[in-house]
């Protein structure tokens, strides 16, 4: 489903302090329904605890936010139900099978034996998981355990998916196919949040916003900010954004 | 409803997945049960004595076969000095010296009455206090044994003796046993719910699996519960099977009615359970959630009464103890079984229970959180 213009994420003046630490500086943007919202910036530039906040894990210390038409202060168990969400860190259970996650996390969704059961199977058989229905997690490759996290997380057709560098560690190959799985989602018309430090993969984003030091420095298409920061390619313009922002320690 | 019921299924799941944990719930009770029943016991047998008979008569060597009559003592050593029995003590050989002075038996006769001397080794105080108390009623029966001999039996008559009959209630053979095994269930109970409901949930935040379920709507209750009931199950089942092996092994008595027993332990092992809940919702990894587990346990199982009465602390640590759950459900495993006491006379130790469970459960929901 091509990007619409109707707004999915809406934010505005978002502020997350950790003491006198600021984390996320005054942001403000909009996630389009349907479209693969690239959320790019250094280490610790705030990424995380953004991402956090939007997924209801979190409070913010100000601002307004409103998720898939929910605001986030007033209806946060509604915003929970439209939204998924996979971790930096590992969220599967590795000593339950692989089909066991799937029924859990179903589960927990509420959804009901017939539907996990169809949406498992049908899940298995793109993945091609099939043979390893009954394996547990600690047993399969970290490119399929990504695979397979990344399926559990839609696997209540959530409106939003939030992905927190879903493709850290993983080869280049298994990369290409899990971000075929992000574009089959997209297709499907889940609008997708995703951060990554690889820059090949910011191409593949319909819009690609920039944090550095807590603040969104830039965001566009790939395309117009290749042009704004006159760039060959997405690396070039992270390179340049980011040595901008850097300041004398 | 059906949520949790996806929940207790995950955590049956990966209880019985886990490979160690099979062993734990069926070995460690009766490790425990066999080792410590038999191991803490305060049943004083085999109180080794040196004599130190300096009267050498008929009637000191009769004191000294009353003492190595009766099954608690042993009379493991004679001396000839005083210092030599001192000697032997020192080196840990004899628990108690008994000295009878020269001239014993010449003064009992004819000025009716003589001095023994008994020197017991108080190192650990409650022994010695036992041991004190067993030799001096054997003294006393000789002494009784000796007044009828010696003064006619009319006399005997005259004498407005009271005589003190013991009768122990409760537990007439005094089987160390049959009091400890109660203790050292709840124990094994407690220390079964507090471990796993306390690292469960403390293992998910290690792994990070609990931000995942905290993303997703769930309700935090339902959460709860659905962490909380197999571990209860869990726990109810290891107290059953306690029960059953200290019947076959111990025989120990169950006087009272067994569904008393399992109504109390059901609250008793929520509160244990929520108590872990708590610790799991201070703590960050399960190392943390190890060790102020511990610190709590050592203090509950210290002041519950299972090694010393709750009765003889001092006032302030009585006043403590209410805090202690162990202690509480302590009284009711003894007295129910032992005692064979009914729901009148444990209420008012099973609504403190009530009223523990209601409060701490409403401490660690409100301290677990879904949002940081």
């Amino acid at each position: 489903m091509p990007a619409t213009t109707e707004n999915i994420i809406t934010v505005r003046n978002l502020v997350k302090r950790f003491g006198s630490f600021v984390a996320n500086d005054h942001l403000t943007f909009e996630v389009k329904k349907g479209e693969i919202f690239g959320f790019l910036g250094a280490n610790g530039a705030g990424k995380t605890t953004t991402i956090k906040i939007l997924c209801g894990l979190s409070y913010p210390t100000s601002g307004e936010l409103s998720i898939a038409g929910f605001d986030i202060y007033t209806q946060r168990e509604k915003v929970k139900k439209n939204i998924g969400y996979m971790s930096q860190r590992f969220s599967l259970y590795d000593d339950l099978t692989v089909y066991e996650n799937i029924r859990f996390y179903g589960g927990i969704y509420g959804l009901g034996k017939k539907e996990i059961d169809s949406r498992a199977h049908a899940l298995m058989q793109r993945l091609g998981f099939e043979t390893s229905r009954n394996k547990l997690i600690r047993d399969i490759p970290l490119g399929w355990k990504q695979k397979l996290a990344f399926s559990v997380a839609i696997v209540h057709n959530p409106k939003i998916v939030f992905l927190d560098e879903p493709t850290g560690g993983v080869d280049p190959i298994t990369r290409r196919q899990f971000w075929d799985m992000i574009f089959e989602a997209a297709h499907d018309g889940i609008t997708v949040f995703v951060t990554t430090h690889y820059m090949d993969e910011a191409e593949y984003c319909d819009r690609v916003s920039i944090m550095t030091d807590g603040r969104i420095a830039a965001l566009d298409t790939p395309d117009n900010l290749k042009r704004q920061f006159n760039a060959p390619s997405m690396n070039d313009v992270f390179v340049k954004l980011a040595r901008r922002e850097e300041k004398p320690i | 409803m059906k949520t949790i019921l996806y929940i207790i299924q995950k955590e049956f799941l990966q209880v019985f997945r886990n490979k160690s944990m099979l062993p734990i719930i069926f070995v460690v009770p009766i490790v425990q049960l066999i080792i410590l029943v038999n191991a803490a016991t305060f049943e004083m047998k085999h109180i080794r004595i040196s004599v130190v008979d300096l009267d050498l008569s008929g009637t000191s060597r009769r004191l000294t076969s009353k003492f190595q009559g009766s099954p608690f003592y042993q009379v493991s050593h004679t001396a000839f000095s005083y210092k030599e029995a001192e000697e032997e003590m020192k080196k840990g050989n004899v628990d108690m010296i008994l000295q009878i002075p020269a001239g014993f038996e010449k003064k009992l006769i004819k000025e009716s009455h003589a001095k023994v001397q008994f020197v017991i080794n108080a190192i650990n105080g409650q022994t010695a206090g036992l041991t004190n108390a067993y030799s001096t009623m054997i003294l006393l029966d000789f002494n009784r044994d000796v007044v009828v001999e010696n003064i006619n039996s009319a006399m005997v008559a005259g004498l407005k003796n009271i005589q003190t009959d013991y009768s122990y209630w409760y537990n007439p053979k005094l089987n160390y046993k049959t009091y400890m095994v109660p203790g050292i269930l709840v124990l094994l109970v407690t220390i079964i719910s507090l471990l796993l409901s306390g690292m469960n949930i403390v293992r998910e935040k290690e792994i990070g699996t609990i931000e995942q379920i905290n993303v997703t709507p769930i309700k935090k209750i339902q959460f709860i519960a659905g962490k909380l009931i197999p571990f209860w199950i869990i726990a109810l089942f290891e107290l059953a099977f306690g029960l059953a092996i200290s019947k076959l092994l111990f025989n120990i008595p169950m006087e009272g009615n067994l569904g008393l027993i399992f109504m109390a332990a059901s609250v008793y092992i929520f509160v244990i359970l929520s108590f872990g809940l708590l610790i799991s919702t201070i703590t960050n990894t399960q190392q943390q959630a190890m060790l102020v587990s511990f610190f709590f346990m050592v203090v509950f199982i210290l002041m519950s009464g299972l090694f010393t009465s709750v009765e003889s602390m001092p006032q302030w640590a009585q006043t403590l103890d209410r805090l202690n759950p162990l202690m509480y459900f302590m009284k009711i495993m003894r007295m129910v079984l032992l005692k064979g006491s009914g729901f009148a006379d444990i209420s008012h130790l099973f609504w403190s229970l009530v009223i523990y469970a209601a409060i701490i459960i409403s401490v660690a929901i409100r301290r677990y959180r879904k949002v940081a």
